[in-house]
């Protein structure tokens, strides 16, 4: 009886909680306001090495992928969208590590394979992991046996043929793993070091904004130059001035990764569960080692500047005024760490347009932070504009206010519209 | 048969300000606290976005963000010799639901009653003498002054962002601001908003006739604010669409804008929502609340134990709930006797319409309390001596956007529709201005709340009824500011001008303010009051009531700010003194 009480009570109140989140993202993972910080905080009388551990997992950033909408924390079951389909992440509770060893686990950050010898997809990160030190893999593991047991049995093999076959990894691993540990640059200041081991390593940051080969595996050679994943545009890292981090000071990157906004830019879409889980959870030294070190990253050059119909640019002027000047107001400056300015934002200017295209038609939140809490919001005008006033007002933005970046074509933005339907419900 | 829920340390009972003020203070102090709120989930981005905050037709014609009446109302009448029947559409007053309240469409006025509000009683018979108070004037002093709440009033206007220019820093009177406010502790956080032209307009002509003119106080920032909780609100955008709506641009303070983001994340913080509670339940001997009982969305009823109830829902709710679940004696206007339910109060408004010939007014710019004031009629600003009433209300243009819809005035004489009607709005519309005033209703031993006999709501739970009409003391008082309000109009050199002023009973409509106060006054002791000065009931010593019930009488001001400042006043006397010794903060 008493279940039979709880159960509606509790759901009640969780549906109170979602709707508290202020769901505009078809994201199927919103962090809940306080899990973050509940899971980076240290309980009374814990080990330091389970400490320890617990904010490698900060680094690493394990709960977002290891937790799926409304579960227990890094019970797994949450779907990752590769180009080959979805995979489930695993259960990496004490429930589902349970019997592992430390050398199991090792091996398993290092070398992609599990306690049964099994291959492991990269869409678990670890051509990055592999760079972690042996004794930052224990402390993890000894954290993540300390979290409480959850039994679910997630089936990770739902690829279809022949993805499902994982010895084909054996050959995805010679390609593209580059196993072993972070050597530090002698050459480099400690923090810089530092800022690479995370970005390198725990944080693989890479995977999502280095581009891919066709068989997924890191393009070495465009490093940090962005992709396109899931509908999102992973942004430009390298030193470019007008789609990269060039335009940032390195205070700029490191307040944007702890407090999720800062003068150029507030965090949304995938990468707000990054700062919600991970950065934000991070230390203050952390966070701007990681900065040094991507402001390090080398240049990119622009292309030529592409021709603009005046026409188009003139409908988009015409649209941004009396769709989005009343907070980005008429000369786009809108106010920074409330609503972001674009002139010289980076996202509106990536050459690829799909990121600012989603914003517009599905509306953004800025991730609230313990630091930044208001998820000041961006409304989603799929329904009140078409996709020819998209793509014009998009065009503009990118080309106002000194910004210079390709069209937005009609077609780019039914893509985008049809592809993130079905996510927006 | 309603299931038992586990025990919190306190449970809210509606969460709009004064349930948001609450939650956030008792939650510092380490409780674990539950709100429960009868409507649904609110917020800008899902609710009121700004690519259709402004649909005119959505939330105020068809009351989006209103109480839903036909889920619940309550029954009026003018006095206990009428028959009163129910409210079947909202028109006087606008009572919100859901999270935020009516908080989520209000405009944004924030004043602080007057020093001289806080001894309504005493500071009328000492400047008037005995004749000043008709007997059947049930009007008594404040348990709580204007000096102890002023650094509650100040805590708000931080949270809010409050924009506006002070006229009294610690006694000394600044120009530009308000000469008659109760001293300031220190300035406003923002600036006023700029004026638009018909306020300047007002503002020249006032000061000409010797008024004291100033920039409305409000809560719709004037520029970027984070507030001392890390909130932020974006600049308003004079948009005109706050009154009776939920702000698009985050410029609007309410709970959601200043409170919830750090309050929702907190661990020991539960809000439900779409869970109406149905009564306090008290221990056998009545002496304690043991919790509340609910029932959500479902229909489920549920059984909340706590260890304190707050009562944070609008006035007539509170009321309502304590008629229902038994706590004190309900008022009886035969006798005098009881006080849950008493003083009832509410406030009379009026307007004078000027249009001009060759000069923009350009009235769509607007924000909810964006305005030119003047309070030299307000309060006992201002010798009454020989006018026949106590008490006054502020003059002044608010130019809160004349939202295309509803505002179409025409001058004396136009035909009320047709093809006249319509010339006269092409040609007026645009060269139009009104001020307004805004009056107090003193407590009268006919006006007062119980419980409906007949009729019941959705639940089948008696509804409130409502007893109330204006008397000879808010007639004269409300003519003498319209007249003050013509004269200003006369001096501002319009075209011509059009006197709305107040005649007769009181009506369910039209608007006019949703300021109803009373019902849970507070008080010196049980005899007179339902409150003690820290809104604790006197009966049921676990048992607090936010909001203007606890206001013995109206004044002539808005009254968020003041209700804001006795929710903090409550607050820090919970946390400072009850939670160390759970019991009567004020022996009776």
């Amino acid at each position: 009886m008493l279940k039979r009480a709880i159960i509606p009570a509790l759901s009640v109140a969780t549906l109170a909680v979602l709707a508290a989140i202020g769901l505009t993202q078809p994201s199927d993972s919103q962090p809940l306001p306080s899990t973050a910080a509940s899971l980076s905080t240290p309980q009374a009388g814990e080990a330091d090495v389970v400490k320890r551990g617990r904010y490698l997992a900060v680094l690493g950033d394990c709960a977002t992928c290891h937790t799926k909408a409304g579960g227990r924390p890094f019970a797994g079951g949450r779907p990752i969208q590769t180009p080959f389909g979805a995979i489930l992440s695993a259960n990496i509770t004490s429930g589902g590590l349970g019997d592992w060893t430390p050398d199991q686990f090792y091996r398993a950050l290092h070398e992609g394979i599990d306690d049964q010898g099994k291959h492991l997809y990269p869409a678990f990160p670890y051509p990055y992991y592999t760079r972690m030190t042996r004794a930052d893999s224990d402390a993890l593991l000894a954290f993540l046996k300390t979290t409480p047991a959850d039994r679910t049995d997630v089936q990770t093999d739902i690829l279809p043929f022949p993805f499902n076959l994982r010895a084909l990894l054996i050959v995805w691993d010679a390609l593209y793993l580059k196993a072993g540990e972070f050597r530090p640059d002698p050459a480099q200041s400690a923090e810089w070091n530092r800022g690479a081991y995370l970005v390198e390593g725990p944080g693989h940051c890479g995977a999502c904004h280095t581009p891919k080969s066709a068989l997924g595996g890191d393009l070495t050679s465009r490093r940090y130059q962005g992709a396109v994943l899931d509908n999102w545009t992973a942004s430009n890292l390298t030193g470019n001035p007008r789609f990269g981090l060039g335009g940032w000071s390195t205070d700029d990157v490191a307040e944007y990764l702890k407090t999720g906004r800062n003068a150029k830019s507030n965090v949304t879409g995938a990468m707000a569960e990054v700062v919600a889980f991970s950065t934000s959870q991070m230390t203050d030294a952390d966070v701007h080692a990681i900065a040094v070190y991507l402001k390090s990253l080398p240049t990119m050059d622009e292309r030529p500047a592409p021709a603009l119909d005046p026409a188009t640019l003139k409908a988009g002027e015409a649209i941004f005024v009396d769709q989005c000047s009343a907070c980005h107001r008429m000369n786009g400056q809108a106010v920074a760490r409330y609503f972001p300015p674009l002139p010289g934002n980076a996202n509106a200017q990536q050459r690829d347009p799909t990121t600012l295209t989603r914003i517009i038609l599905r509306g953004a939140r800025s991730q609230p932070t313990a630091a930044r809490p208001t998820p000041l919001s961006m409304p989603a005008y799929d329904w009140k504009l078409n996709d020819a006033e998209i793509a014009a007002v998009a065009t503009y933005v990118r080309n106002s206010w000194g910004n210079r970046a390709p069209s937005v074509t009609a077609a780019q933005v039914q893509a985008v519209r049809r592809k993130t339907a079905q996510a927006a419900g | 048969m309603a299931q038992t829920l586990p025990s919190v340390d306190a449970v809210l009972v509606g969460f709009g300000w004064t349930g948001a003020i609450i939650g956030q203070e008792l939650t510092d102090a380490g409780l674990n606290v539950l709100a429960l709120e009868r409507g649904p989930w609110r917020d800008t981005a899902t609710d009121y976005p700004p690519t259709y905050a402004q649909d005119e037709l959505r939330y105020y014609w068809r009351q989006e963000l209103f109480q839903r009446l036909a889920h619940e109302t309550l029954t009026i009448r003018n006095n206990t010799g009428q028959t009163a029947l129910p409210m079947r559409k909202l028109g006087s007053f606008l009572p919100g639901t859901g999270v935020g309240g009516s908080g989520v469409h209000w405009n944004g006025q924030v004043w602080r009653f007057l020093p001289s509000d806080f001894q309504a009683r005493s500071h009328n018979l000492q400047r008037y003498g005995a004749g000043a108070v008709p007997g059947d004037m049930t009007i008594q002093d404040y348990p709580v002054t204007y000096e102890e709440l002023e650094p509650h009033f100040d805590t708000f206007d931080y949270l809010c962002g409050v924009s506006g220019k002070a006229g009294n820093l610690k006694g000394v009177i600044q120009p530009g601001g308000d000469p008659f406010e109760g001293p300031r502790s220190r300035e406003y956080p923002n600036p006023p908003l700029d004026m638009p032209y018909a306020c300047d307009l007002f503002a020249k002509a006032a000061a000409g006739l010797g008024h004291h003119p100033f920039p409305h106080p409000t809560a719709n920032v004037s520029r970027a604010y984070t507030n001392p909780l890390g909130v932020q609100l974006g600049p308003c955008t004079y948009c005109g669409f706050c009154e009776k709506f939920g702000c698009g641009n985050d410029s609007k303070a309410s709970a959601q804008t200043t409170i919830l983001p750090v309050l929702m994340r907190k661990p020991n913080f539960t809000l439900k929502t779409e869970c109406e509670v149905l009564k306090v339940n008290l221990s056998p001997d009545g002496a304690r609340a043991t919790g509340v009982t609910y029932v959500d969305a479902a229909g489920e009823e549920w059984i909340q134990p706590a260890e304190m109830v707050i009562l944070s829902a609008y006035i007539l709710q509170n009321v309502r709930l304590m008629l229902l679940s038994g706590i004190g004696k309900p008022y009886d206007p035969a006798t005098g006797e009881g006080q849950v339910g008493k003083n009832y109060a509410y406030q009379i408004t009026s307007s004078v319409n000027l249009f001009y010939e060759d000069k923009l007014m350009n009235p769509f710019i607007g924000a909810g309390a964006l305005g030119s004031i003047v309070n030299d009629f307000n309060g006992d600003n201002f010798d009454h001596t020989g006018l026949g009433f106590i008490g006054g209300g502020y003059v002044g243009i608010v130019h809160t956007g004349a939202r295309p819809i509803e505002t179409h005035p025409t001058p004396q004489g136009v035909p009320a529709w047709g093809g006249e009607w319509k010339k006269s709005i092409a040609k007026n519309y645009l060269r139009t201005t009104t001020i307004n005033t805004h009056g107090a209703v003193m407590s009268h031993r006919g006006n007062y709340l119980d419980l409906d006999p007949t009729y019941k709501d959705a639940l089948g739970r008696p509804l409130l009824r409502m007893t109330f009409d204006y008397t000879d003391n808010e007639h004269r008082m409300s003519d003498y500011l319209t007249e003050k309000a013509a004269g200003i109009a006369r001096a501002m050199n319009p075209r011509e001008i059009k006197v709305n002023g107040r005649k007769g009973s009181w009506d369910v409509v039209p608007y006019q303010t949703t300021h109803n106060t009373g019902g849970t006054i507070m008080g010196t002791n049980p005899g007179n009051s339902v409150l003690n000065r820290y809104l604790q009931s006197w009966d049921t010593p676990n048992v607090f009531v936010m909001g203007a019930g606890a206001f013995p009488q109206n004044a002539g001001y808005n009254p968020t700010g003041t209700l804001a400042a006795l929710a903090y006043w409550s607050a820090a006397a919970i946390r400072s003194q009850y939670l160390k010794s759970p019991g009567p903060l004020v022996q009776a």
